[in-house]
């Protein structure tokens, strides 16, 4: 589902991000990124969402060669791939509904549709009654549930979140975690950033542990 | 359908082609609605806005009325005699009469009008103020008069000055006087203006498009949040473009019709003094108001400079989707 071969990224401010990493997600695979800040945890992520093009290598998400994506194609990529952040990136002047409806919108989906998802994506991570709030109003716990709806509400073949309980409590963290089990288990392959390595590491899914832009350690397919 | 994420349906990524068009008008829809609505919750802003651009807008609008009317009032002085010749004072009225008939046989004489010595003293009386002086002559010392109307589309200057000099060759003539000189100069004054008009207009819809995209790119600096989720989630750059162009459409086009009833009240506010000056002229002039065209070619060029400024300043400021 998602290959990296021989992936550099150097900025030219900072140096290289990524060093030579080579990497493979089988589909509907789980796996956790792990490292220190600074690691190269995000600017993996964003090469998958081609928020960022590699320096050297090669990245495939989806059979896809992002590499020679030409720009205009770039967004029905991203439609592929459903983003969580840790700031949730949400929007505060609209309500729970609209935030999530946004990916919907962009590609351009009926009205009618929009509804049915964005409420069946809300059921999903249990903020269903929540809809009409504004995301200023919420919980920080709800608040990144709202980014997991969106997220999941195009359906993408894969999911990538870059620290998604760094600003959460234990509990609401194993809450999001949860979540992500459960996408998990529909099919979903799942990519998440986390410095949270003790709860990770207890967890029976593939640990991939970066460190200075290298890849260190990989305990393998579960 | 299932709820459930990644099973992508078939159906869903290749909807039929109605359902695509429908989903595009209602995108659209709501994008009208939507950039409408904001304009409207931040009034100060957008009349602002508006009146700057109907101010530059009118201008224009305005010196093409100007022109317009300059143009209708020399038609209707094309009409009033362009010669005229005064008879030796010795030629009698029934001589007069008939020279009048054969001139208006004449190659480029629409009409020959006579002017009898009676009538030519009433006048004199009336717009001279010499009454009391005429008073005192015992004859009347005025030669009869021959105004004559020439056809103006037919008759450039040279053609004038040539019959001029025909009509005083003529025995009865004593002098001809001709009358289109000014009438070409001001035709000169009008071409004038109608250049004026486009060079002014050129300048203010330049001034147009720059106040358009300086208030795009103010609201594109302040949607950057949403702009750069919307590109994350996958939005297409014209979907992020398209909210910003409706706007300018909207700003173009209030701007437009801000500009119109400028110009309609500027008419409605001068159509009295011209009355008046018209009848001190003894004429029916009236001043003449935006038609329909010139109306919809107005608001047409607004809503299209609009978007146009729009246009430039999300090109500018709204190329986030390239990755590095």
């Amino acid at each position: 589902m998602i290959e990296f071969e021989h992936v550099t990224k150097r900025y030219p401010e900072r140096g290289d991000a990524l060093k030579d990493l080579s990497l493979r997600l089988e589909p509907g695979e789980m796996a956790f990124l792990t490292g220190h800040s600074g690691a190269g945890k995000s600017t993996l992520l964003k090469l998958i969402g081609l928020i960022e093009r590699p320096t050297r290598g090669q990245v495939r998400v989806n059979g896809r060669d992002l590499v020679r994506l030409p720009r205009r194609r770039i967004p029905y990529h991203r439609r592929e791939i459903g983003m969580i952040f840790q700031d949730h990136c949400l929007l505060g002047d609209r309500t729970v509904f609209d935030n999530v409806a946004l990916p919907l919108v962009a590609a351009g989906q009926p009205r009618r549709e929009i509804g049915r998802r964005v409420r069946a994506a809300l059921d999903q991570v249990g903020l269903l009654q929540l809809e009409r709030a504004r995301p200023l109003a919420l919980s920080s716990g709800e608040q990144q549930r709202v980014g997991i709806a969106r997220a999941i509400v195009g359906r993408p073949p894969v999911i990538l979140a870059d620290e998604p309980t760094g600003n959460l409590d234990p509990e609401l963290s194993r809450e999001i975690f949860h979540l992500f089990e459960r996408l998990h288990q529909v099919g979903v392959s799942l990519l998440i950033a986390t410095h949270d390595q003790d709860r990770v590491a207890r967890m029976p899914y593939r640990l991939l542990r970066l460190h200075q832009g290298r890849l260190v350690a990989d305990s393998g397919r579960w | 359908m299932s709820a459930v994420p990644g099973a992508r349906s078939h159906h869903n990524r290749r909807p039929r082609l109605r359902r695509r068009l429908r989903a595009w008008l209602e995108q659209h829809g709501r994008t009208v609605r939507d950039t409408a609505d904001h304009l409207l919750r931040t009034p100060l802003a957008t009349v602002m806005t508006a009146g700057t651009l109907a101010i530059a807008l009118a201008l224009p609008a305005m010196l093409h009325l100007v022109a317009v009317n300059l143009e209708q009032l020399t038609g209707s002085w094309q009409r009033s005699a362009a010669i005229a010749l005064f008879l030796d004072p010795a030629v009698s009225e029934e001589r007069a009469a008939a020279l009048a008939a054969e001139l208006r046989t004449w190659d480029g004489v629409v009409q020959v009008e006579l002017i009898s010595r009676a009538q030519g003293l009433a006048e004199f009386r009336e717009y001279s103020g010499l009454g009391g002086a005429l008073d005192q002559l015992d004859e009347n010392p005025l030669p009869v008069v021959l105004a004559l109307y020439t056809a103006p589309a037919q008759m450039g200057q040279a053609a004038l000055e040539t019959l001029t000099a025909r009509l005083e060759a003529l025995p009865e003539g004593d002098f001809a006087r001709l009358d289109a000189q000014w009438i070409e100069r001001l035709q000169g004054i009008i071409g004038l203006l109608r250049s004026a008009v486009w060079l002014l207009g050129a300048a203010l819809a330049a001034a147009v498009l720059l106040v358009i995209g300086n208030t795009i790119r103010l609201e594109i600096e302040n949607r950057r949040s949403e702009i750069q989720i919307m590109d994350l989630v996958g939005a297409t750059p014209a979907f992020v473009r398209r909210p910003f162009l409706y706007s300018g459409a909207w700003q173009g086009l209030l701007g437009g019709l801000l500009a119109w009833l400028l110009v309609v009240l500027a008419v409605s506010l001068l159509q009295g003094p011209v009355g008046r000056l018209a009848a001190l002229y003894d004429t029916d002039f009236s001043l003449q108001g935006l038609d329909a065209l010139t109306s919809t070619v107005l608001l047409a060029a607004s809503a299209a400079l609009g978007i146009l400024g729009s246009w430039l300043a999300v090109g500018r400021h709204l190329s986030s989707v390239e990755p590095t």
